[in-house]
Formats: structure tokens, sequence, C-alpha cells
């Protein structure tokens, strides 16, 4: 198993370069910094010295992959893709256009982005697995198929309606919970309440469907008929058997999402103000501002990763039977 | 004279391209037994024929909205008879020409449903000169009338009986050519063709058909009686009629919708099947091809790549010759990013379904006869991966329908100026804030999203349940 984990930690940084080539060929080859410039600096007519200006304010005025010009190792190291791209890995990020600090836009805004991912993430889970173990409980009855009917409505509708809906509802008809905003410290509580609620119940729709199918299928099965024959109630079954057979398949999907959680909802936070790294991604992206998205790909792909190997170990965790090699 | 020419756009080639594939594959698959079999399970499910004809309603929305053209412009004077005749920078389609009093009649600003009034005080000039605010008249909205405050409910009403007489009529014509087809190939009189209809054993079921056409006709009629004198879903900040708006919404989903698999369809299928079959360094490459592109977040990696395609289209005004034609452009990059994004997921299940059929006795005795790797895939193991393939392409719509309308919020869906959900979202969004609130845009654009949505996942619940082997 130690020696998986190695491996594993190995093919990461390889997917890295991969993530880092796609964004470069992206960012730098598909439009030449020029072609940037100009659209940035907005003009139609610019001139080739404002371009020239921009580039070398921003790194931009050095060659893409190799510099036959310079001495030494310099040939690679002076050239845009060492400096924007390689430096990422040691989380050097530089400056976003406005000027600031990425690196340390990242960490402060980690925080608020967690306390609106994390209580989602852990009541969604929550919400829909008990929701799904209800419908598996009544299987086969009026409360099982409307259940799934209204499932497939939940997930029919379009996520910006909950949230819209939700805003006008809660805080402009009840005056309940602020709009949107966020305050420091516990006072963020009132400001988290309503996204809170609104993302666990656009999520069970479609998770609590899929979990349904994964437990009716663990239900089936001869262990819980013989559960049932020994005599435990339904519901000592459905907990102690079905459920905890049914963790591999939900691990999968659940498992990988966990470390992107720092990373925020794009939505969510644009939504109710939320001063995270979902609402900076996308500020960095209405203004064009593609060293902060580079770095946010950069986080994500990592994050991601990390995910894949949590899966990985946590099913050794869940089911003695996998044995990692 | 005005004259047209008809004008193609990129994705109303491949649209209807599409069309004709899958009428293609409909022909060749009526040949095939299990595919038959499978196909008759849908259309005898109450449900999926329900789906489908919501869909195919919209398809035909959608569709009418694809036959684009340019009108011939009047030639002014004598003299420019003989030149070449100017073409109209509108490029217009024949949907616009179908409702061509609903995409005219423009007022000034918000006005409420089957409103006769702005729904904004204005400040207006009095006869003798004095001025006053209120709420001003429509120049179109219920305009026929001459004292709207009493007569707008008996028009109203008369317009909406009129319009459920005419979808009753309507329906009663349809109703009859069906139960009279179903009576002609049963070779029974029409009342036992009409009670084979009803008791759903036409083959296919006719009575959830009926039912549904029934029921969108009930409201087609009256909305159509109505939209020829009000807006029935009333206009947006410039005065357009939401209704003309959401009708043109269709269009834009179903292009995302259906286009974005022709990127995801050949590489998915093609990475997925080889990958799992050879094995060896080609498996590794094109994990890590998938693995690489999957970690990378979604949103990101199309936020990213739309960006750059639009720096490539406003850095190349001379490729588009109408503003039609650039917001297509990005129409049709989105949908191709969207499907670079998205082939992961079916590549992986391909991949994963072709490690096991390689195993099959079948295959191996085929290769033990020395038959070519490239017959193997075609024959044995693709048709037998099919199902999925069809299972994850109606499964993946609805999700593309809903995505659009995020991604336009996020400013990197469609081009402003087409006409889609999310735009209409994005634009109604900031006007909740009002007081007394806009609301009518939104609930449009949510109501059509939704049914379509609906149906699409309907539809494709019928469809991996008719052609999952592992359902019973």
């Amino acid at each position: 198993m130690f020696a998986y984990i190695v491996r594993r930690l190995l093919y990461a940084p390889l997917i890295l370069i991969g993530v880092n080539l796609l964004t470069f060929a992206l960012f730098f080859v598909v439009n030449t910094p020029d072609d940037m410039a100009r659209m940035q600096l907005g003009a139609k007519r610019v001139t080739p010295e404002a371009i020239e200006r921009w580039k070398v304010e921003r790194g931009y005025d050095k060659p893409l992959l190799f510099d036959g010009a310079a001495e030494g190792a310099q040939k690679l190291t002076n050239t845009i893709f060492f400096e924007k791209s390689l430096r990422m890995f040691v989380f050097d990020f530089g400056r976003a256009d406005d000027g600031r600090d990425i690196a340390n836009e990242l960490t402060t805004r980690m925080g608020p982005s967690l306390a609106i991912a994390l209580p989602t993430f852990v009541l969604g889970l929550f919400v829909t697995v008990c929701f799904a173990l209800l419908l598996v409980f009544f299987r086969a009855s009026y409360l099982d198929f409307w259940g799934v009917v209204l499932c497939v409505a939940m997930m029919s509708i379009s996520g910006l309606f909950y949230i819209i809906g939700g805003q006008w509802l809660v805080s402009k008809v009840w005056h309940l919970v602020p709009i949107s905003g966020y305050g420091a410290g516990l006072d963020a509580g009132r400001f988290l309440v309503l996204p809170v609620v609104i993302g666990v119940i656009a999520g069970i729709g479609g998770s609590a469907r899929w979990y349904r199918t994964i437990f009716l299928e663990e239900a089936g099965k001869d262990y819980v008929r013989t559960a049932r024959a020994k005599g435990l109630s339904e519901l000592q079954a459905l907990f102690r058997h079905v459920l905890k057979n049914a963790m591999i398949p939900i691990l999968t999907g659940v498992v990988v999402v966990i470390p992107s959680l720092f990373m925020g909802s794009l939505i969510y936070e644009s939504f109710f103000g939320i001063p995270g790294l979902g609402s900076y991604t996308i500020d960095a992206i209405n203004s064009q501002d593609f060293p902060v998205v580079r770095a946010m790909v950069f986080i994500g792909s990592l994050l991601y990763i990390v995910g894949l190997i949590l899966t990985d170990l946590s099913y050794t965790l869940v089911d003695p039977r996998v044995r990692l090699e | 004279m005005m004259g047209f020419q008809p004008v193609v756009l990129w994705t109303d080639l491949l649209l209807f391209g599409l069309l004709g594939c899958i009428l293609l594959a409909a022909w060749s698959a009526r040949r095939s037994e299990p595919m038959r079999a499978a196909w008759g399970r849908v259309g005898a499910s109450g449900v999926g024929m329900t789906s489908l004809t919501l869909l195919l309603i919209f398809v035909l929305v959608g569709l009418v909205d694809s036959l684009h053209y340019r009108e011939r412009l009047a030639p002014a004077g004598v003299a420019a008879a003989e030149t070449k005749p100017q073409l109209s920078t509108d490029v217009r389609s024949a949907l616009d020409a179908l409702a061509e009093p609903l995409r005219t009649r423009v007022e000034k600003t918000y006005s409420a449903p089957l409103a006769w009034q702005l729904f904004a005080r204005q400040t207006v000039e009095g006869k003798d000169g004095s001025q006053h605010r209120e709420f001003p008249r429509l120049k179109y909205g219920g305009a026929g009338l001459q004292y709207p405050e009493q007569d707008l409910a008996g028009d109203v009403a008369g317009r909406i009986a009129t319009g459920l007489a005419a979808a009753a009529g309507v329906w009663l014509v349809l109703a009859g050519a069906v139960v009279g087809l179903v009576a002609r190939s049963r070779r029974v009189p029409f009342g036992a063709g009409w009670r084979a209809v009803w008791r759903g054993k036409g083959g296919l079921a006719w009575r959830a058909m009926l039912l549904t056409l029934a029921g969108v006709l009930l409201l087609v009629g009256p909305v159509t009686a109505l939209a020829t004198e009000y807006h029935v879903f009333g206009t947006d900040k410039v005065g357009q009629d939401v209704l003309f708006l959401t009708l043109k919404s269709i269009r834009t989903a179903l292009v995302i919708g259906t286009l974005t698999t022709l990127v995801t369809l050949p590489l998915a299928v093609a990475l997925g099947i080889v990958a799992g079959y050879l094995g060896g360094w080609v498996d590794d490459v094109i994990q890590y091809v998938y693995t690489v592109l999957n970690s990378i977040p979604g949103v990101l990696l199309i936020a990213a790549a739309v960006l750059m395609m639009q720096v490539v289209i406003d850095t190349h005004p001379q490729w588009f010759e109408t503003a039609a034609e650039r917001a297509d452009a990005r129409l049709l990059a989105l949908c191709l990013i969207l499907g670079m994004t998205s082939w992961t997921g079916l590549c992986r299940l391909l991949r994963g379904e072709t490690l096991k059929l390689r195993e099959l006795e079948y295959v191996q005795a085929a290769r033990a006869f020395g038959v070519s790797t490239t017959r193997i895939l075609a024959r044995h193991v693709l048709p037998n991966l099919m199902h999925l393939v069809l299972i994850a392409l109606v499964m993946d719509f609805s999700g593309l329908v809903l995505a659009e309308a995020v991604l336009s919020y996020v400013g990197i869906g469609v081009d402003p100026n087409t006409i889609s959900f999310g735009t209409m979202i994005n634009a109604a969004r900031m006007e909740l804030a009002r007081e007394p609130m806009v609301w009518w845009s939104l609930v449009a654009a949510f109501i059509f999203m939704f049914v379509l949505v609906l149906a699409a996942n309907l539809f494709a619940d019928v469809v991996r349940d008719a052609f999952d082997p592992r359902a019973s």
C-alpha cells in the first residue's frame, strides 16, 4: 500500500505538468501576448509602444519556451513558460492584473469559501442519504414513487432558480436573513444560513435518486435477507448493513470533491456576495484577469488530484477487501 | 420586389446534419431486432411518449428557428435596379417571419403580462400643455381596446375562448388522423380503432401522446389568440416581447444540448474503445489525457477556453459578415469547448466496458480466427456499446441545457446578443430588486427551461430502462 501511495504521489506532478502545458497552450499559444495586450488595452488602434510597455510590465516580453539569446540555464528559465507556469509548483503565483499578490488573496479568501462550502457539503450529504434511505425504506409504495418523481422534478429545475427564488422568498418576502453579504467571525452565520440551505435543497434531487438506486441494489442482496431473517428490524438492516456496504460507490463520488471545497462555489459566492475564492474567480473571469484564472486552474487541479488519492485511501478504510497495489 | 437569400449558419448546417444522421440511424436500426425491441419498449411507455411529444414540439420550434435568411433591400431609385441587390445585414429566421408581430411590436420598456399600460410611470404632456405623471398606454399591447379598464377582462376571456375552440378543433383533426391510421393498420373500423388507441393497444402509447398534445394545444391556442393583441408574457427592459424571447431561446438550448455531442461522441467512443481494447501504452496515454482534462475544474477550463476564443473572434472581425454569424461562431465554439471538457466521463465508461468485452469468448474467437483489430472493434465491440452511448447522450442533454444558463450568468456562455435562457435570466435578475417586482421574464425562462429539461430527463430515464440490459 505504501508503494501504491508513493506511485500515485509521483503520478501527481505528471498530471500537474500536463495541466500546466494545457493552460500554457490556451493562454499563450492560441493567442500571443500581443493579442492579449491589444484586447486589454481596448482601443482598436493601439501603438506598438503601448503593447510593448504592457508586456514588459507583466513580464510577457520573454520568449515562450526557449530563449536562444540567454546564457546557460537561463535559456530555459528566462521564458514565459518557466516564469508564469512552472513557478506555480512552488506556489509562486505572481501578481494579479490589479497588482495584488495572488497567493495572499488565496489564503485570506479560503476561509469564507470553506465557511459556506463545508456546511453545504456535510449537511447536503446527510440530508440526501437520509432521504434516499427513507425512499428505500418505503420502496415500491406510493411514497417511493412520488419521492422519485419529486427528485426528477427537482433535478430539472435550474440551479439559478433555487438561488433567485430562495433569495426572493426568504430575504425579500419574509425578511428573515440579509439577502447577501458577509461578516467577520460569528456574525457571518446569519449571512451563511440561506446559501447553505439553498445549496442543500438544490443538490437533493440528483444525488438522492442516485443513492436510492445504489441502496436498492444493495438491499436486494442475500445478506440483507439473512439479516431480516435473523430478526433485525428493517431500519436496523438498512443502517447497519445496507448503508455500510453502499459506502464504496458513494465514496467514489464524495471523497474526491472534499479538497475542492476550498475552491468555493462560483455561483453561490457571487449571488450571496461572499468574499471567497469562488467570487474571486468569477471576478477574474469577468475582468479577464488571466494570471488569477491560471492560478485557480492550478490550485483546482492540485486539489482534485489530492481528492483522487484520498478516494483510493478511503476505499481501504471502508472495505478491508480492497488492497491497493 | 422584396426577395430573400437563404443564409446557412454553421450551427444550422450541423443541426440539420445531425437530424439527418438520426433519421439514417433510425432507418438502419429498423433491421436490428434488439434495437426494434428496445425502441418498442420506449414507444409503449406512456411517460416516454409524453416526454417525446414535448421534446418534438421543442425540436420543431428550434428547427423552424434554424432556417435563416437575409432580406433583399428594395433598391433605391431606378438606377439601382441594375446594380447587385443589397442584402439586409439582419439575419432572420423562419420563426422570426412567423412571429413577425411579436418581433416588431416593441414597447418602450417593461410591461406586465396582458397589460395595456407601461409598468413605470412616465411624464406625459397633456393636450393643454400641462405635465403629469401617469402610466402611459402601450403602443401595441391592448391597443384595440377603447376603454381598457372595463373591456380588458371581457376581451381576454373572449380570446381565450376562441383559442380553446381552435385548439379543440385542431386536436380533433389530429386525433382523427391518428385513430384513422391505427384503424387502417389494424384493419378495423374507426370505432374499434378509437377503442384500441384508448386502451393502449395501438402499438405505441398513442393515448399518452394525444393527451399531451391536447394539453399543449390547450395552452398554445389561447396564447396564440392573445398574442395577436397583447404581450402574453409581458415585455422586457427594452420592450421586447418575452414570449418571443422564450421561443428564440429554445433553439440556443437545443443547439448546445445536441451539437456538443458531435465532439464528445467521436472522442469518447474512439479513445475509450481503443484504450480498453489495446491496453498497454496506448491505454496509459489516453488515461493520462483524460485525467489531466478531468482534474481541471470544469467551469475554469471552459472559462479559460471561452476567454481565449473570444480573443480570437475579437481580433479577426473580417471572418464574419454579419453580427449573427459572429454570435453563431461563438455559440458553435461554446459547443466545441463544452464537448472537449465533457467527453471524459463517457470515455472512461466505454473503456471499462471494452475491458470486459475484450475477455468474452466471441471476441477471443474472432481474434483467434485472425480477424483484424479494426474489424473486431467495429463489428464485435462497438455494437455492444451502443446502448451505453445512446443512454449517455440522452442523459447529457438536460445537463447541458442547464449548464448554458449558469455559464451565461458567469459571462462565459453564449454571445450577449444571442437570445438564450441564460441571457434572459441574467438580464432579468437585476430587476428582482425593483419594487414592485418584474418577475415575468424570469418566470417565463425558468418554466420553459423546466419543461424542456424535465421532458429530456424523463425521456432519458425511459430510454435507459429500455436499453440497459441490466434492467429487468
